[in-house]
């Protein structure tokens, strides 16, 4: 029963510990390997802690096997942590690329994305015309009326349909989306049927080459450009506004996005929309706007990913656990004379501990590692906001494989505290008999 | 099965070490079961008997493009054509721009062509006689605490009400309806109101239909239905395309993203793992009971037999662990649905989901213990005995 209360005690101070754990900065694990460093160079018991972790460190080949154990099962958990981290973090980094502080997108009030949004041409000129909204060297707002619409074409993966946005700008748009660069061909020709198409839309649906020619609606259109900005609007087709929206039969426009004269021109330009009867619209940052279309979907992820590493985790920890117990075991002799002659408990059991999660270490490096070499930068798409497909690329970043690395040495000291506390708590007598 | 006993006792020779394995081993199949049912609810595997003979006439062109009314009684001429409907996507918003929901304009017969939709004669009648009448899920009137009678504002939609000149519309609500088959509740996240409201009110424009459903006549080939039915609108301003609702259901989910391929390479990282640590549990029993094997040889045990008995310990402890596992994660799920707020309506594990994960077990089972089974068979009595 004592034994019992003991055990619950070490494992609700190290779930406790654990917690904590996940939210340090990595400064402070700086400190405390520091901190470790000195004790096993400057006092007694660390001396001795140092010599009997190098015993365990140096015996570690002689038991590959059961280590590799520990090693390849955190290196799965990490692996798939970071892996399904980097899928939210790919998708949130692009949607919140594409908007910035300094440009604002209007549309109808109420409405949550472009597609159930609707602005009607005189709301565009009265919006282009309204104060905050920067003016180019002739003076005019730098505005554009947009509209997206919808088009079904192959995917190259699956050879089946998907959904691709079709967005119709005004001649102002390069001017909003500066890092909106053509790589190829040229920029479309207002009135005539002509696309630019992103390179990631290229690289996802099939049919969108150079030159080629397009079926929308039925209508023949012709690809001139390729474009690449890095964000969102990469997943697009764009042409002109009006050419779009009389091959669509569409009288008005969905939205508009505006250059404001500086970020706190926001306040100002809101205000003169709202207090205007005869509109009713909203304006907000498209910086807002594409953050908050990411908001949930990288929630979901985040929260699903989570989910099943911890399962993971758990499983990983029972592994450690029985490989370390195994460990102890066999050296039960070893570490028993030891403490016949004299060593104490706390050097045995912080070289178990430092032994578990060295092993741990590497199977978080391996794992991250592996999730680094296989998933950054791979490209994947999935459904945005607008009903049509969002290209984003997998961004492993250094805080995710910080994070693998934190939860290996996690899962490293809890499947390491208990074998240890063992080898430091076993009678002499008894462990000395044990064969 | 006359050395279950045996079997068992070995398996408990040390409880530290099998306990352990087990969790681990239930860890895994907590998961598998977790992740293969969102696996079926997304990719609708083993695709149930309902819809299996329904099909959907959309725009060939996008989904944003409606289809002429005119087209109704077109389709219904078609020969293998039973009975059709059709539906407009309103979506919008209750309240808050968080609660977005499935909203739906509903044209004719359409309790017809989805009969898995149960609602009351009476609330029936009364969807039929209210013009702002609207009807929910039970799900979704438990989520919004919604009963019969109340006003329901929805905001956000694309449509705009002719008469109001807003985007909000305020339905009545009149009815509730209850789908029995599980697998299919994640339908009653609903609201379904009559199209002919819809299209009386809509300021955009009359007359269409944004997708026709229809039910397919006994017998008919749905391939053969499709093409004499798209043949209708070829090289018009409205060409559609014609696919069963399993298909049309698919290709939707496939936009989200590959589950099936993200699910299967997670389980592919979690029992690769699981076989590496089972592999080396049994490998450690086996070293650990050399002498003890030797003396089952001795008094008169075949090579075969011991053989056998390893192979049982270890698929005894996988499929242990694995139905813990599984048992657990059937346990779970409706807590999971519930605990979503109905946001995720995951169906329980379905028979297919245990038929792979005892499949798997098996296979681990045999796979972890072909090594240590194999030299507990060739062990010699005298070298074991001795100690060699």
């Amino acid at each position: 029963m004592k034994s019992f209360l003991t055990g619950l005690g070490v494992f609700l101070i190290a779930a406790v510990g654990v917690a904590v754990w996940t939210v340090l900065p990595w400064q402070v694990l700086i400190a405390l390997v520091i901190v470790l460093a000195l004790w096993m160079y400057a006092t007694r018991s660390g001396r001795q802690a140092a010599s009997v972790t190098w015993v365990g460190v140096s015996t570690l080949g002689q038991r590959l096997g059961a280590s590799s154990v520990i090693i390849i099962g955190i290196a799965g958990v990490v692996g798939v942590l970071v892996a399904l981290l980097a899928m939210g973090e790919g998708l949130s980094t692009t949607l919140k690329a594409t908007g910035d502080n300094d440009t604002a997108i209007v549309m109808r009030g109420g409405a949550t994305s472009e597609l159930s949004s609707g602005v009607s041409r005189d709301d565009y000129s009265l919006i282009s015309q309204a104060p905050g909204v920067l003016k180019d060297a002739e003076g005019k707002p730098i505005a554009s009326p947009e509209l997206v619409v919808v088009a079904n074409l192959p995917k190259k993966s699956t050879g089946t349909d998907a959904n691709v946005e079709v967005r119709g700008v005004g001649a102002q748009a390069m001017a909003l989306r500066p890092n909106q660069k053509i790589i190829a061909g040229r920029i479309f020709k207002p009135g005539l049927r002509e696309l630019i198409v992103g390179k990631g839309a290229q690289a996802q649906f099939s049919g969108l080459d150079l030159d080629a020619n397009l079926n929308l609606n039925n209508q023949q259109w012709t690809i001139v450009g390729v474009f690449a900005s890095g964000d969102a609007h990469e997943s697009e087709l764009v042409g002109d506004i009006d050419t779009v929206s009389s091959a669509y039969r569409r009288g008005g426009y969905q939205s508009v996005t505006v250059r404001l004269t500086s970020p706190s021109a926001l306040d100002e330009f809101k205000a003169a929309l709202t207090s205007d009867p005869r509109m009713k619209v909203e304006a907000k940052t498209t910086l807002d706007y594409y953050t908050s279309q990411s908001a949930s979907l990288t929630k979901t992820i985040r929260i699903v990913g989570i989910t099943i590493a911890v399962i993971m985790a758990i499983g990983a920890i029972f592994g450690a656990l029985n490989t370390m117990y195994a460990a102890v075991a066999t050296r039960a002799r070893e570490i028993a004379t030891l403490r016949a002659i004299g060593f104490r408990g706390v050097p045995v059991v912080v070289s178990v501990l430092l032994e578990t999660m060295l092993l741990a270490l590497i199977g978080g490096a391996l794992g991250a590692g592996l999730a680094w070499l296989l998933f950054n930068n791979y490209t994947v798409s999935t459904l945005g906001a607008n009903f049509s497909q969002v290209v984003f690329k997998f961004n492993v970043s250094p805080e995710l494989l910080w994070t693998g690395i934190k939860w290996a040495l996690a899962i490293g000291f809890v499947g390491g505290l208990f074998p240890a506390m063992r080898a430091a708590t076993v009678p002499v007598t008894t462990a000395l008999r044990e064969s | 099965m006359k050395y279950f006993h045996l079997i068992w006792a070995a398996l408990f020779r040390r409880k530290t070490r099998t306990m352990l394995t087990l969790f681990s081993v239930m860890a895994a199949f907590l998961l598998f079961g977790l992740l293969d049912s969102v696996r079926v609810a997304f990719t609708g595997g083993g695709a149930s008997v309902t819809g299996a003979d329904r099909m959907n006439v959309t725009s060939r062109f996008s989904i944003i493009q409606g289809l002429p009314m005119s087209l109704a009684s077109r389709i219904e001429a078609v020969p293998g054509v039973k009975v059709v409907t059709w539906s407009n996507w309103f979506g919008g918003y209750y309240q808050d721009k968080k609660n977005q929901m499935v909203n739906m304009a509903i044209g004719d017969n359409f309790f017809e062509v989805f009969p898995e939709l149960i609602l009351s004669p009476e609330q029936r009648k009364a969807f039929d006689e209210t013009r702002t009448g609207a009807i929910v899920g039970e799900a979704m009137a438990k989520r919004y605490n919604w009963k019969v009678g109340d006003k329901i504002p929805i905001a956000g939609s694309i449509y705009t009400d002719k008469a109001t000149g807003e985007t909000s519309w305020t339905f009545d609500l009149v009815g509730i309806f209850r789908i029995s088959d599980e697998k299919r509740r994640g339908g009653e996240q609903q609201l379904f109101f009559n199209w002919k409201y819809f299209d009386e009110a809509n300021s955009f424009g009359a007359g269409e239909a944004g997708w026709y459903t229809f039910k397919l006549a006994e017998g008919a080939k749905p391939d053969e239905v499709a093409k004499k039915i798209d043949a209708l609108s070829a090289n018009s301003d409205h060409e559609t395309k014609t696919q069963t609702e399993a298909a049309f259901a698919q290709s939707f989910v496939k936009q989200i993203g590959d589950i099936g391929l993200i699910v299967g390479a997670i389980m592919m990282a979690v029992f690769f793992t699981l076989l590496l640590l089972t592999g080396n549990t049994m490998a450690q029993a086996v070293r650990e009971r050399t002498s003890e094997l030797a003396t089952l040889k001795t008094i008169g045990f075949s090579d075969r037999s011991v053989l056998g008995l390893v192979f049982g310990e270890a698929v005894l402890l996988i499929l242990f662990g694995g139905l813990l596992g599984l048992g657990l994660a059937a346990v779970l799920m409706p807590g999971i649905s519930k605990g979503s707020g109905g946001m995720l309506q995951l169906p329980p594990i379905g028979a297919s989901t245990w038929m792979i994960g005892i499949a798997a077990m098996v296979l681990i089972g045999f796979l972890v213990g072909v090594l240590p089974a194999l030299r507990a068979m060739r062990l010699k009595i005298v070298d074991a005995l001795a100690g060699r």
